[in-house]
């Protein structure tokens, strides 16, 4: 866990119990594509988050795999039910091994 | 090279040095030739297993021209009700342009409640952008949207 590579979650506020809960997850990362070049004309290595997964409620709610076709700094936005008040939790990792993760509180409350 | 070492030259070395320059010259030119719009059916082919896709329920939203292929907002919904019988399994997204064709794979359930995903992705130049949708039941279905990309990400040095 690298605490340089920064993150964040938004939820759609406030989540109520059976009423979909909007996630949304930005995460700072290059995403380098392996495509560029740098100023002394080497290439850079290709370094995507290439696996990222979200638990929430003793389960993985999300999950996503991603190539360099995805922008910088990606952007996610995902949907879920929150039944009760928990942790959502999401990991990463990319090319360079490095891994990354975010935690929000969801405190849910009655419809 | 200077002039004057250049004149220095033999005849001999000097259409050496010319024919390797050509020679450089044409393999990138070879490499960088502007991409060809891949066929969508070799792309979800893969995934699919060979079976078309039912151009029904998937509608993909992005904005219908993009400034700056580096990074444009794009969002796939699917008519869905997400119960436990009847739900999205996966959503792929696939770029007939891009050098690398999917750009991303995401999975859901019936927790997600919405059939719904957004991200932003990175367009090499004009395209169709397709999203590939499987839901519960095993089938495959798509939906795609034109995007005209004023600035391409990817192949410049970008």
């Amino acid at each position: 866990m690298r605490p340089d590579m920064l993150a964040r979650i938004q939820l759609s506020s406030p989540p109520r119990r059976g009423q979909a809960m909007e996630v949304r997850l930005l995460i700072q990362h290059p995403m380098e594509t392996g495509f560029r070049y740098d100023f002394s004309g080497t290439s850079t290595a290709k370094n995507v988050i290439h696996s990222l997964s979200a638990e929430y409620g003793g389960r993985v709610v999300f999950r996503a795999r991603m190539g360099s076709g995805v922008a910088a700094n990606p952007l996610l936005q995902f949907w879920v039910l929150p039944n009760e008040s928990g942790d959502i939790r999401v990991v990463w990792e990319d090319d360079q091994g490095v891994q990354g993760q975010v935690s929000a509180w969801v405190e849910v409350l009655p419809p | 090279m200077s002039e004057a070492s250049s004149l220095s030259w033999s005849r001999r070395q000097g259409l050496g040095g010319l024919l390797a320059c050509v020679g450089w010259a044409a393999a990138p030119a070879r490499a960088q030739a502007p991409p060809a719009n891949l066929d969508w059916a070799q792309l979800y082919g893969p995934f699919t297993g060979g079976i078309n896709p039912t151009p029904e329920r998937v509608s993909v939203v992005t904005p219908r021209l993009a400034d700056n292929g580096l990074s444009v907002p794009l969002a796939v919904r699917v008519d869905s009700p997400m119960s436990e019988r009847d739900h999205v399994r996966r959503v792929v997204l696939l770029s007939n342009r891009n050098p690398r064709p999917v750009i991303a794979e995401f999975e859901l359930g019936p927790w997600s409640a919405k059939a719904e995903v957004a991200t932003r992705v990175r367009l090499n130049g004009s395209q169709e952008v397709m999203a590939l949708v499987q839901t519960s039941d095993g089938r495959w279905w798509r939906g795609t949207a034109e995007v005209e990309v004023t600035e391409s990400a990817c192949m410049d040095a970008s």
